[in-house]
């Protein structure tokens, strides 16, 4: 047992652990505290598998805008401040079983499957500038980089177009 | 060093948890914070292969990138829909959101 063995352990507990809170509490303001949990425990798995970028644009853009975001919606859309009844539809067994389904498939799948048990050599130190290179250059990854940019602008017009308050309508 | 294993079943079981709140959940916003958690599971295997096979290439790093976008995107437009149905309907309980249900 090493010590990044313990951590990823303890990380994957509690995240693990969070993820469960997010799908079960009732209370909507709880499950997005919760949620943010999960995705700090993400951002330090990311931390551990040294991709550095994505760890600090896990907690910027994951946690500072997304869960953030999530919460104001919880808060606007609710009627009164105490969430009522049960917060899982009659099929929630169901659900229970093909999530159980899909995690089965998946480890059994894992298990059979041969995996390397220690990473491929080491991350090389200009790897942030290599993937900053490769999101413009022409032989990268430009035009998807490209895409995702129009995606973005798309996606913010028409948040603002549909949660727009017609006064006259 | 931490087997490639331990990080596959831990994405594995959150996908699965993501799913089960997508599923079962009655809110609107639950449902979108399950599809979160399944796009994060996502993101977890993407650098997880990306560390173990071929560190040395960008490409996992770059396909991570996109998909924060799409989430990004996902969630800013999902969460505007819940608020415009909000005014019409007084409830983002996915029940009684049946106007195209035939």
């Amino acid at each position: 047992m090493t010590a990044m063995q313990i951590i990823f352990l303890i990380t994957a507990i509690v995240s693990l652990f969070a993820a469960f809170r997010v799908v079960t509490t009732p209370n909507m303001v709880h499950a997005a505290l919760w949620l943010i949990v999960t995705l700090f425990g993400v951002a330090i798995l990311y931390a551990l598998l040294s991709a550095s970028f994505l760890a600090v644009a896990q907690v910027v853009v994951y946690i500072g805008a997304i869960a953030i975001l999530m919460m104001f919606v919880v808060m606007l859309t609710r009627r009164e401040m105490r969430d009522r009844g049960p917060q899982t539809g009659r099929q929630w067994p169901w659900a229970a079983l093909i999530s159980l389904l899909t995690f089965g498939g998946l480890a059994w799948m894992l298990e059979a499957v041969g995996l390397p048990n220690a990473p491929a050599g080491a991350v090389p130190e200009s790897s942030i500038a290599d993937l900053g290179r490769a999101l413009v250059s022409p032989n990268g990854f430009v035009i998807p980089f490209e895409v995702a940019s129009v995606l973005l602008l798309a996606a913010l017009i028409g948040a603002v177009y549909i949660a727009w308050t017609r006064r006259n309508a | 060093m931490i087997p490639l294993n331990w990080y596959l079943m831990l994405a594995a079981a959150l996908f699965a948890l993501g799913l089960f709140g997508v599923l079962s959940r009655k809110n609107a916003v639950a449902i979108l914070m399950g599809v979160e958690l399944m796009l994060n599971a996502v993101n977890v295997n993407l650098l997880a292969f990306w560390r173990y096979r071929a560190p040395t290439e960008p490409t996992g790093t770059v396909f991570a990138v996109i998909v924060f976008a799409v989430a990004a995107a996902e969630v800013a437009v999902g969460l505007a829909l819940f608020i415009a149905v909000y005014r019409r309907f007084n409830s983002v309980v996915a029940d009684d959101i049946d106007l195209l249900k035939w």
